[in-house]
């Protein structure tokens, strides 16, 4: 469904931050994008979400290439794209529930459709005792869940995350990857970026590393063996 | 719809077959909703907008109150309709019966409203209550003064009065004509005049209005640019975004006519008994108007107008350049 081929993507200065990196990503796929901080993880999910170019090369979703997509398109292919971000971003002065709403009022739902779909989302992440708090009143794992909840409310077939356990304890990103786990059994892709290498290997998933902009290793990692 | 995915359904509106008459109303429930969500933002920062709303009002004030000033001296103006009397002095040793037969005839004429025959005798009685001379006019043997015909156009336009008088000066038994147009010409000249400093000094506090809202809007843009680029992140367009600012400058634009407005009324109210003193000293029937419904719906509507362009003009530039930066 996701995939890339031969992409590079340099910027201004001549710094490559990924070099012919190609993967396929099958639709209900669950996979890790690892490497060190610098390695090109965000700018590979950048990709993805549209909000950067690449260089040379093709990245295709369902076989549209994304180069093809407008700018005044790229709001639409977001809306099919999850994106859970390390920093959340939630909206401050918003309450959860308007958080999470965000995505579906932006498409057009309204009333009691909109409700059911966003007590649904919290439900999932297990926060639906807070819909009316503001995100300043939860610990930072709670609002990680809210991001999570916000990215999945519209059933996106594609979830991204960027370093979704960044700021978390062991447990609670134990916890948060048993939530991304819960939506691939329903069927949703999913592209974790993270640098949580102990994790990665405990999960047993397909794990992509990347390496000064190069992908190095594409399958289950051995932690053990390989500590990079 | 979805580019990218066929067959997925995601847009709230396509969940369910709604009809045309159901879709119709919800538009504009969606549209007051997000309004009223404006004035609520609006609300929540009073600081900014009680300025912005300050600035709008005393801004369109100043061009109201002249255009108020122009629409009453004009007013004066077209109450001294007599200025454009014509006198036509008959010549010496007509017959009475001649005058009449010109009177009717010109009574009949459809360029002349209104003909008064003033006769020797009149003119010599009011001359001599008027001038004071009374008694020592017993002394004249004879009435030097000539008979006069009051002559009223239908339009008292300057142009047209001095036509008239050509016309007329040419009858047979008149000796010439008079007509006292001189102050009216330059009474419409200042008028005119007036008029056309208040477009000017309008034209340049519309301008400064416009730049004032932009800017207004361009800070809450940026005040808002991390909540913009999370919209921009799940799927928000441009339109969906920018929305809620132009019902902004809706808002600022509703609040800054209704501001200007009421200080125009409270002016009028505050200046009406130092004019009526005024005006009692010159015996004129004169009465101050206010802005006339029409008037003042069309101040709303320039300001509503004012307010949708400097915030459009504004959101243009600025919401496009917001992209978000990263994941």
């Amino acid at each position: 469904m996701l995939e890339f081929d031969q992409v590079s993507k340099s910027y201004a200065g001549g710094f490559v931050a990924l070099d012919r990196v190609s993967f396929k990503l099958e639709k209900g796929e669950m996979a890790f994008l690892t490497g060190h901080s610098g390695a090109g993880k965000s700018t590979l999910l950048k990709l993805i979400s549209l909000i950067e170019r690449p260089s040379v090369g093709r990245v295709l979703i369902n076989d549209v290439d994304l180069s093809r997509i407008r700018r005044p398109l790229i709001p639409y292919v977001r809306r099919d794209i999850g994106i859970i971000f390390q920093n959340h971003r939630l909206l401050m002065n918003h309450t959860v529930f308007d958080n999470v709403a965000l995505p579906l009022v932006i498409e057009g739902f309204s009333g009691k459709d909109m409700v059911k779909r966003v007590h649904a989302a919290l439900d999932k992440v297990g926060l639906l005792d807070k819909v009316r708090c503001l995100p300043q009143t939860l610990s930072g794992g709670e609002q990680q869940r809210v991001g999570i909840a916000r990215a999945v409310v519209n059933k996106p077939p594609l979830l991204l995350a960027d370093e979704p356990t960044g700021n978390l304890d062991p447990d609670l990103s134990k916890d948060i990857m048993r939530v991304f786990e819960a939506f691939n059994q329903v069927g949703v892709s999913v592209l974790v970026a993270t640098h949580d290498l102990g994790l990665v290997a405990r999960m047993k998933y397909r794990t992509l590393t990347l390496k000064q902009g190069k992908m190095i290793n594409d399958g289950l990692l051995q932690y053990q063996e390989d500590p990079l | 719809m979805s580019i990218l995915f066929s067959g997925r359904v995601s847009s709230g509106a396509t969940t369910r077959k709604v009809g045309v008459g159901r879709r119709f109303f919800m538009f504009w429930v969606n549209h007051v909703r997000q309004a009223l969500f404006s004035l609520g933002e609006l609300w929540r920062t009073p600081s900014a907008s009680i300025l912005t709303i300050g600035v709008l009002g005393v801004s369109l004030t100043l061009p109201a109150t002249l255009h108020l000033l122009v629409k009453n001296v004009q007013q004066v103006s077209d109450s001294f309709t007599q200025a454009a009397e014509i006198s036509l002095f008959i010549r010496e040793g007509v017959s009475d019966t001649q005058i009449s037969s010109l009177h009717k005839i010109l009574q009949a004429d459809q360029d002349i409203a209104r003909v008064t025959h003033i006769s020797k005798q009149q003119a010599l009685a009011e001359f001599a209550q008027v001038s004071g001379f009374g008694s020592a006019l017993n002394y004249l043997t004879d009435n030097p003064l000539p008979d006069v015909l009051l002559i009223l156009p239908k339009n008292t336009s300057a142009d047209s009065a001095r036509q008239l008088m050509a016309r007329l000066s040419k009858e047979r038994i008149v000796e010439f004509g008079k007509l006292d147009i001189d102050w009216l010409t330059r009474l419409d000249a200042i008028v005119s005049l007036l008029r056309q400093a208040v477009l000017i000094i309008a034209v340049l506090l519309l301008g400064a209005v416009l730049l004032i809202i932009g800017n207004t809007i361009r800070l809450s843009i940026m005040s808002k640019k991390d909540e913009i680029e999370v919209m921009k992140l799940v799927g928000a367009t441009d339109a969906f975004i920018q929305r809620p600012f132009l019902y902004s400058g809706i808002w600022y634009g509703v609040f800054g006519g209704l501001l200007a407005f009421l200080i125009v009324e409270t002016m009028l109210w505050w200046l009406q008994g130092a004019i009526v003193s005024v005006t009692s000293l010159y015996e004129s029937e004169f009465h101050l108007m206010a802005l006339s419904m029409a008037e003042f719906l069309s101040l709303m509507l320039l300001a509503i107008l004012l307010g949708l362009s400097g915030s459009y003009l504004s959101v243009r530039r600025h919401i496009s350049a917001i992209e978000p930066t990263g994941p």
